[in-house]
């Protein structure tokens, strides 16, 4: 276990001490890359609160997420989340009625088609043009990133159902709505999932890129601001922490995931 | 030997429970028609056992899905309970090769479906549930999935899932196939049990010359292509069945010269078609 450990940490640790001792002694610029002591040093700046606690504050709490990193991560967790259930809000029971029946399929597809290969990244103007600035243009490009991925593995997934299942089924008596929701609803489950966990990633990055131009909050706005100042190290630090929202996004969906498909074959309970 | 045994259902007195007459299947396929079976006449007695025997390609299974109302026949008719066949229902329950249980139930809840789908009130259904997995030996298994299951024990929940059914006739598709030899016997005895108790009529679809002597009151041997009766063997041997007694031992050279012949002619066809591609 402890070697274990040593393993997986003695290479990234390795090259923080090089990357440390090379900006230490000046053979690289700071400005450019900054040594990773000085990173932390920054990061901890960026998340501490903005003043020091007094009783005009709403508690300690609030205090203690005054500052300017949580109140970025609140701003881009909200919009990701508002994105993401307008995108799969919509993307899902348009799936479900595409996957079922041939008539919708026939009717949306070549729309679909002609429009999913656009990324989202290219409505910028657009989402400026008709939604202006703020957070509106943001959840427009999050809830088209999340939308494509998600309809696509519905519709797969429902169309895809194993025929084994639907003969059981029809055998045991059921059809029609029953059919659906309780066998061909669960039999897709699995792609379902797949297609909303692509989703939200592509919406992450949707999100970034959106505050990047359209907002004046959130991390994706903060890095970019920080380089305006050439602060490098608050840069690597939003970087850093735009990295483990995205961790901490992607474990919760895989939780959620192990749960809802506890019955599935590939999955090991742990 | 003499195909023996004075007409074994004449035993049963009422009606038949499933009527085969003159059917008949093909599939289009481009501009040739593949004949699949070819004017099938077989009537079931209630509480009959048949198995239905013959090698791979002789569309023994599409004569069941025929009867399952899978796939309906192009000619001739098939009469289920007195009732012409024309869709898939719950009064004729299905066991398939592949155990078909929904992964996403556990094993009550695969033995409970049919019986919520009949609208059953929730107490009568825990009661015929909990009674069917005692039955079968399933009770400590009763929440777990099926991807946590042997293949005897998935099979075993697909029975108790078509018994949950009450139907009176019971169709399996090589039911036993994918199993080992030793859980195959266990379970061929546990389903001659069930088939005593439970009064069911039973069409068996298998390519097991010994299980087929095992199991059936009747074998319905098959031709190849185009599938249709090549004979009716009664068996008239009292269960339980001993393979190795001299009339099973017999019956079973009988019959292993029938689908002989017709496994032959499978082979002769697959190389035809191989010297084509």
């Amino acid at each position: 276990m402890a070697k274990q450990l040593l393993h997986a940490t003695v290479l990234p640790f390795g090259l923080l001490l090089i990357w440390e001792l090379l900006t230490r002694s000046r053979l690289i610029n700071p400005q450019i890359l900054p040594a990773p002591s000085q990173v932390v040093l920054r990061w901890i700046d960026y998340a501490k609160p903005l003043a020091p606690y007094r009783e005009a504050h709403l508690g300690p709490v609030a205090w203690l997420f005054s500052g300017e990193l949580p109140l970025d991560l609140f701003a881009t967790s909200y919009r990701v989340v508002v994105g993401f259930l307008i995108g799969a809000g919509l993307a899902l029971p348009l799936g479900l009625l595409m996957g079922a029946s041939d008539a919708v399929y026939k009717l949306c597809n070549s729309l679909v088609q002609i429009l999913r290969p656009i990324p989202p990244i290219a409505y910028i103007p657009l989402a400026i043009l008709w939604f202006g600035l703020g957070n509106p243009p943001a959840f427009f490009l999050i809830a088209l990133g999340v939308f494509f991925p998600v309809l696509m593995n519905t519709i797969s997934g429902v169309r895809h159902v194993d025929s084994i299942y639907l003969r059981a089924a029809r055998n045991l008596g059921a059809g029609g709505a029953t059919l659906f929701l309780r066998v061909i609803l669960p039999a897709a489950l699995p792609q379902i999932l797949t297609g909303l966990r692509v989703g939200i990633g592509v919406g992450f990055i949707c999100v970034i890129v959106a505050e990047m131009i359209a907002v004046n909050s959130g991390l994706g706005f903060r890095i970019l601001e920080a380089r305006e100042f050439f602060w490098s190290d608050k840069i690597i630090a939003g970087m850093l922490t735009i990295g483990l929202l995205g961790l901490g996004i992607d474990t919760a969906m895989n939780r959620l995931n192990n749960h809802l498909l506890r019955w599935h074959r590939g999955l090991e309970s742990k | 030997m003499e195909a023996c045994h004075p007409a074994a259902a004449g035993a049963y007195e009422e009606l038949p429970r499933v009527q085969i007459a003159g059917v008949g299947k093909s599939f289009r396929s481009g501009a040739a028609e593949l004949v699949a079976l070819k004017e099938i006449d077989l009537e079931i007695g209630s509480g009959e056992f048949i198995c239905i025997l013959g090698p791979s390609g002789c569309g023994k299974s599409t004569l069941l899905n025929a009867v399952a109302g899978f796939s309906l026949p192009t000619s001739g008719r098939i009469l289920a309970n007195g009732r012409e066949v024309s869709s898939p229902g719950p009064d004729r329950g299905m066991v398939f090769q592949e155990y078909a249980l929904f992964p996403w139930m556990t094993v009550a809840g695969n033995v409970a479906f049919g019986l919520e789908l009949k609208k059953l009130p929730k107490r009568q259904i825990a009661e015929r549930v909990d009674a069917l997995l005692e039955k079968l030996g399933l009770n400590e298994f009763r929440d777990r999935f099926p991807k946590d299951l042997s293949g005897g024990m998935k099979q075993r929940v697909a029975i108790a899932r078509v018994l949950a059914l009450d139907s009176p006739i019971m169709l399996m598709d090589e039911p036993f196939g994918a199993l080992d030899a030793l859980t195959r016997r266990t379970l061929q005895d546990e389903l001659l049990r069930i088939w005593v108790e439970f009064k069911k009529t039973v069409l068996f679809v298998t390519h097991s010359i010994q299980e087929s002597i095992y199991l059936a009151d009747r074998v319905v041997v098959m031709t190849y292509r185009p599938g249709s009766v090549k004979r009716i063997v009664p068996v008239p041997i009292p269960h339980p069945r001993d393979i190795n007694s001299p009339q099973f031992v017999a019956l079973q050279k009988e019959l292993t010269q029938m689908v002989m012949e017709e496994q032959e002619r499978f082979q002769k066809d697959e190389l035809g078609s191989a010297a084509c591609d």
